[in-house]
């Protein structure tokens, strides 16, 4: 696990439906403006969490994702999970290869948002689910 | 379900995209404007994204597709208004918007239109017609 200290209460959005990924990006960016990230970084997260909720739909057929201020003692960040129980990702090193795709898009959904945060960590078992948590830190 | 409206502006049709652009909206806006371009005999679209905070990769490759479509119903594509931010992170994520010409606002877009479409006014009209066009906006 990523080591960091809560600095607020986690707040969670289903994924069910595609109006699902429009509600976590608007969480993600309020909590992104609370905890006064720049622009540019708020652009980040929200696009990455944007990119890891739909393939929370898309891939995990659903799930979760939650939403909490933290720090690390230096700097304050925002952690986002992505939570689902679908089939799992059994070949993660296509998973993360830019352009693969088993859904139709672009194949940039998983490596794009690992470049976009500072913390990134995937576990997933094949038949029982992924979950994805990833930190972006202020600068 | 809301539509993105799409305006005539002489040969022109110019889409102002006001709202946080759900995946389900980005794929009717293709549809409409596909339609739109058939039944005005337009030559140009503008895509205006002042409004839009992201651009994932879904919204990247619904716009790339956009402009696809237009070239092949002879409407040129320019994407305008793009934010500072979502630059940089479209950039980090991986998205080339291969084959999407931009311009920094509506006034700079309507300008390269009228430049473009004066440009294929002077070329003969033969079979090398594409590559001379490419050529052309290249330059």
């Amino acid at each position: 696990m990523i080591d960091v200290e809560a600095l607020g209460p986690a707040r969670r959005q289903e994924i069910a439906a595609d109006d699902d990924v429009v509600r976590v990006r608007q969480l993600v960016r309020a909590a992104a403006v609370e905890s006064k990230l720049s622009l540019v970084d708020q652009t980040k997260l929200v696009t990455a969490a944007s990119e890891l909720a739909r393939n929370t739909l898309v891939y995990g057929g659903g799930g979760y994702a939650e939403v909490q201020p933290v720090s690390n003692g230096r700097r304050r960040g925002i952690r986002v999970v992505f939570a689902d129980e679908g089939p799992g990702i059994a070949d993660l090193d296509q998973a993360f290869t830019d352009g693969y795709t088993t859904g139709g898009g672009l194949g940039l959904g998983l490596s794009g948002a690992r470049r976009l945060m500072d913390e990134f960590e995937l576990h997933t078992e094949v038949g029982a689910g992924t979950v994805i948590t990833a930190v972006k830190w202020e600068r | 379900m809301d539509r993105v409206p799409i305006l005539v502006l002489g040969d022109v049709l110019l889409v102002s995209i006001q709202i946080d652009l759900e995946d389900q909206l980005a794929l009717h806006l293709q549809e409409d404007l596909a339609e739109k371009i058939s039944a005005s005999s337009a030559h140009g679209v503008i895509i205006d994204i002042t409004a839009l905070d992201i651009v994932d990769s879904f919204v990247g490759r619904t716009l790339a597709t956009i402009a696809a479509v237009s070239k092949v119903l002879d409407a040129e594509t320019v994407l305008v208004g793009m934010r500072p931010a979502v630059a940089i992170t479209l950039v980090e994520l991986g998205l080339t918007l291969r084959g999407i010409r931009t311009a920094l606002n509506v006034e700079h877009g309507l300008r390269l239109l009228r430049d473009l479409r004066a440009a294929d006014e002077f070329e003969p009209d033969d079979e090398d017609e594409v590559t001379a066009d490419d050529s052309a906006a290249s330059r």
